[in-house]
């Protein structure tokens, strides 16, 4: 019986091939957050703080060098290593760029501790809200640096989604990169029921999306025979098979995927989950999980399901309306920032779907481009979200606004030129990353569609417009909110974020160049 | 660097140098005023080396932009480009002057933001009239927006929130449905050409050879952008309330010039480029012009406030100016092009006139007003000059406009030439009335006469006028000095603003018959 089965072995099992040159910025990155949790273990807790932002920016810097290193003499047409798994390409770099340049952003947020003393974390997650101990811990100045290694998980999972070329290395990556985020949101300092009640829902939500994504997974082996995003390809040009199967599977599987993009009508964790969490975290999440999401379904939808577009499109086009209506008619109504932003984000998902849908090369760089261009917007919009505060913390009504020009000039005109490029105004970056979309799907033949998401920018822009009015015209409240003085750190983030977001609307065209510098890398 | 160029970055750097001046408010006034004057001087040298003989697009300057899709950042002017930057030139030192008497602005409100915001609106202006980049264009024509809407916001009337935003609104969904239609054309041009370009003469020549239905939706697309701009009916809602909001000097830009980059752009890019569509859609358009001209007529009539009074009379010019393109004779259009130049020049002397009259009173109600040119004989007369030029009086400027507009839209479209005529006898009208309600008969009127004496009661000036309300001061009538001579002397000698466009005017008309 033994002889019979080892008979059956390969004789000799190879060890895969790594190409660790290529996948060294992950490596750096995930390397990082297992000693992040060390530190956490050894370091006094004095220490703790200052050695875990050096540990997370060497760790970002080190990993953007080693990419940098990388990019220039990598194959144009990409790579596969891992025996496949994983696959580095030109838009895996270009995304792994972007996700490092916003998770700098991020982190600098993260890190900042003079605009709440002690940073916007709980000091200790323990302590139940609304107790002696909860009240203290609002006074004092420690905080839960398990933060930062957390961010560097969530960070390397989210670089392997997007390089992932099969289906359960991307399942992983999608676990490694939204648990810490589960756990992040319900850290925040400052009205802990609705940080916590936020973490329990995006926990409870997120964990159906992976089990729908999963189940789309098991479908799809069962379609195919195998995992791997090319081998799906290969499948779908027989004729053989159930098409049940193929379709259930996909559209399993874009449930879960789409759920990570907030995009409407799986988008109802959105609002919630950025209302609660800590604004760094919610800033974190909304530029880099948005990338992440959005990196996975261009791979997933270029690589393995290209020549079935015709059966699936039309549904992507649904979903592309449905998202850009949620978000802009149930932004009109909103009344607390970040809840406007988040429906903001979830339009503009609607419109990054759009350039996924077209399958293209202009199509694959405009998606990139508008992800590097929103992604900087927003860490800056939350950036500054952070700095209106009152006795409560940060003052998130619309009403607090009112008028906020008068008393702070610069941060309202800051805040006025984020959302004019979130509503896609020229010489900003969101109107080059619209225009490259729009201009993608167009030439793609999908014109009603680009004339529906131009309706859509318009009905946006009044909401953004509507902060404008407030902070401008009209008369302060008496007892409003006070604009805190941003330590180093946050000023870093948000400067940061403006420049990219005027560069990349005055001078687009390196950012262009990069992000249509090659295709996904396809089996040969 | 040509002297375009100088035009459109000396505004923005003027703008600069005056926002660093907010503390101080005369000397930030005297800077702006520096700035434009020397602006209006810099057209001399543009208008002496325009050759009207010469090249359609002239003072051309070009630099890479975004090569991916093929857009530069290329400006240069034709003979309509140049006089319609010649007139911004002139309105805003005149604007800039008045500032302080026609115009006050709100308590705590410093002058500095406001003038510069009035360079930069100037700069973004001359940049939209001389972009022969659509995609430029585009970009001039919605950052246009965002100083108007500041300056209406922020400095204008009580409901000046809801006039900004619904501005805003209005030009932005209009722009955006422009940029379809604009990517559509890039499309068009990479399919033909291999590689897509916004550059504009280009464009024209491959999109006027694509078939009518394509050429239609495209149309439509620069269409609605413009007609909102321009305001046709019925997509004029947002003037009545954004003039009557906005403060005098920025409604006589508004007014004078930014909605003339609408009519402009029907000559531009509406015809070259789409010459069938434009042919096969002309009776719509007609048909909106039309009904602007009367509509607008009759409204004017019945307005209480003045400012919405001018809002409503230039619905109606725009109409004319809109019959006169789409027409597609010599004289109609010619006449069009120099209507929107005339109109600038008489609307933008009225709104003037208006707002020393408001600034006298305090009221932007008609019927708080009478017999005001007994305290102020130079002040009815301004009025009057500027309504009969609103009136196209012969002698003044618009009456060989609006002839040309009538006449060349006769030989082609009899009917709708016959309709709009009544629109000059409505003109007369309204102009009139208003004339006769605020400045003859007896002095009455709550603006004019103390809380004392209501509404109709009749005091003898020397008696109770109420406060002083004086005559034009010799700074003011310096101010709308130039546009009186203009008016006059246009309506006598328009020769070398005819002679400038008409080569213009004919390669726009040119451009329409070789594409049918």
């Amino acid at each position: 019986m033994l002889n019979v089965f080892l008979a059956q072995q390969p004789t000799n099992l190879d060890a895969p091939g790594i190409d660790y040159a290529a996948i060294l910025p992950i490596l750096i990155i995930l390397g990082a957050a297992c000693l992040g949790v060390l530190l956490e273990a050894f370091l006094p807790k004095h220490q703790r703080w200052s050695g875990q932002v050096a540990l997370s920016l060497l760790a970002l810097a080190g990993a953007g060098v080693a990419l940098g290193a990388y990019v220039g003499g990598s194959p144009a047409a990409g790579t596969t290593t891992l025996s496949g798994t994983v696959a580095v390409d030109r838009p895996a770099l270009f995304l792994w760029g972007t996700l490092l340049a916003l998770a700098l952003g991020a982190v600098l947020l993260i890190a900042d501790r003079s605009v709440e003393p002690g940073g916007s974390f709980v000091a200790q997650a323990g302590i139940s809200p609304g107790t002696v101990q909860d009240r203290a811990q609002v006074g004092s100045t420690g905080m839960q640096t398990e933060v930062f290694p957390l961010t560097l998980f969530a960070l390397g999972g989210m670089m392997t989604f997007t390089a992932a070329n099969d289906l359960l290395t991307m399942f992983i990556a999608l676990e490694v990169l939204s648990l810490p985020l589960y756990l992040m949101c319900g850290l925040a300092r400052r009205r802990r029921l609705i940080s916590q009640e936020a973490a329990v829902k995006y926990f409870l939500l997120g964990a159906f999306a992976s089990a729908i994504f999963l189940y789309g997974i098991a479908l799809l082996y069962g379609y195919a025979g195998s995992v791997r995003l090319a081998d799906i390809a290969s499948a779908t040009a027989g004729t053989d098979r159930s098409d049940t199967l193929l379709f259930a599977g996909f559209g399993l599987l874009m449930v879960g995927l789409l759920f990570k993009g907030s995009v409407g009508p799986f988008h109802t964790w959105t609002p919630d989950v950025y209302q609660g969490a800590p604004t760094p975290i919610t800033a974190f999440m909304a530029a880099c999980t948005k990338v992440a999401a959005f990196g996975g379904i261009l791979r997933v939808l270029t690589v393995a399901f290209e020549s079935t577009s015709w059966e699936w499109r039309g549904v992507l086009w649904a979903v592309a309306i449905i998202s850009m209506a949620i978000g802009a008619v149930l932004g009109l109504t909103q009344t607390d920032v970040k809840r406007m932003i988040a429906y903001s984000s979830i339009a503009h998902a609607g419109f990054l779907l759009i350039g996924a849908m077209a399958l293209t090369e202009e199509g694959l760089s405009s998606t990139m481009f508008y992800l590097l261009a929103y992604g900087f917007t927003t860490i800056a919009a939350f950036g500054v979200v952070s700095l209106v505060r009152d006795a409560s913390g940060e003052a998130t009504h619309l009403s607090a606004w009112a008028g906020l020009a008068k008393r702070s000039p610069l941060l309202a005109a800051v805040f006025t030129f984020l959302l004019l490029a979130l509503a896609g105004i020229p010489a900003t970056s969101g109107f080059v990353g619209k225009f490259a979309v729009f201009s993608a799907a167009l030439s793609d033949g999908m014109a009603p569609l680009v004339v529906i998401a131009l309706v859509f920018s318009a009905v946006a822009a009044f909401f953004y417009l509507r902060v404008v009015v407030l902070m401008y015209f009209s008369e302060p409240a008496p007892e409003g909110p006070t604009v805190s003085v941003p330590g180093a750190f946050t000023t870093a983030a948000i400067t940061l974020g403006v420049v990219v977001t005027l560069l990349l609307g005055l001078a687009p065209a390196f950012a262009l160049d990069w992000a249509s510098a090659g295709s996904f890398a396809m089996p040969s | 660097m040509t002297w375009l160029l100088v035009l459109i970055l000396l505004p923005l750097a003027g703008a600069l140098a005056v926002a660093g001046l907010r503390g101080n408010d005369r000397l930030a006034m005297l800077t702006a005023l520096a700035v434009s004057l020397v602006e209006l001087l810099l057209i001399v040298p543009l208008w002496l080396t325009y050759d009207p003989a010469g090249d359609r697009i002239q003072q051309a300057s070009s630099m890479d932009w975004i090569p991916a899709f093929g857009i530069h950042i290329s400006f240069g002017i034709d003979g309509i480009a140049l006089v319609m930057i010649a007139v911004i030139a002139l309105l805003v030192p005149i604007v800039i002057g008045a500032l302080g008497s026609a115009d006050k602005l709100p308590e705590g409100r410093g002058a500095g933001g406001f003038l510069s915001l009035i360079l930069v609106q100037q700069s973004l202006t001359i940049g939209v009239f001389a972009a022969t980049d659509v995609f430029l264009f585009y970009v001039l024509f919605e950052l246009m927006l965002i100083p108007m809407y500041f300056l209406i916001g922020y400095y204008g009337g009580p409901r000046r929130q809801y006039a900004a935003v619904k501005f805003f609104l209005y030009s932005f969904l209009g722009g955006l449905i422009m940029l379809a239609s604009a990517i559509g054309a890039y499309s068009l041009a990479s399919d033909e050409l291999g590689q897509g370009t916004f550059d504009w003469a280009t464009l024209v020549t491959v999109v006027r050879d694509a078939p009518a239905s394509t050429q239609i939706w495209l149309f439509l697309g620069f269409f609605l952008a413009f007609a909102i701009k321009a305001p046709l009916v019925p997509f004029h809602t947002w003037l009545p309330d954004a003039a009557g909001q906005a403060p005098i000097g920025v409604a006589v830009l508004l007014v004078g010039v930014l909605d003339k980059v609408g009519t402009f752009g029907f000559l531009r890019y509406c015809l070259p480029m789409f010459p069938e569509a434009s042919t096969q859609l002309a009776p719509l358009v007609l048909g909106l012009a039309v009904a602007g001209v009367i509509y607008g007529s009759v409204l004017a009539a019945g307005q209480q406030d003045m400012k919405r009074f001018v809002a409503y009379v230039s619905i109606a010019h725009f109409g004319f100016i809109a019959l006169g393109i789409f027409a597609f004779t010599m004289q109609a259009e010619v006449g069009a092009v120099t209507y929107m130049l005339n109109h600038s020049l008489a609307t933008g002397m009225l709104i003037l006139v208006i707002g020393l009259v408001v600034a006298r009173g305090g009221s932007t109600r008609i019927s708080d007003y009478g017999g005001m040119a007994k305290i102020t004989p130079v002040l009815g007369a301004m009025l009057l000059i500027a309504g009969l030029s609103t009136l196209s009086l012969p002698g003044t400027n618009s009456f060989i406009s609006e002839f040309l507009v009538l006449l060349g839209a006769f030989d082609a479209r009899p009917v709708y030439a016959i309709v709009a005529t009544v629109g000059m006898v409505l003109a007369a009208v309204y102009v009139l009335w208003l004339y006769q309600r605020i400045m003859t008969g007896p002095v009455r009127g709550d603006a004019l006469v103390g809380a004392g004496g209501g509404p109709g009661t009749a005091i003898a000036p020397e008696a109770g006028a109420k406060k002083a309300v004086r005559d034009l001061s010799p700074k003011e009538i310096a101010l709308l000095a130039p546009l009186v001579v203009l008016i006059i002397g246009l309506g006598f000698y328009p020769k070398p603003v005819l002679d400038t466009v008409t080569p213009s005017v004919e390669a726009t008309l040119s451009a329409v018959q070789e594409g049918n």
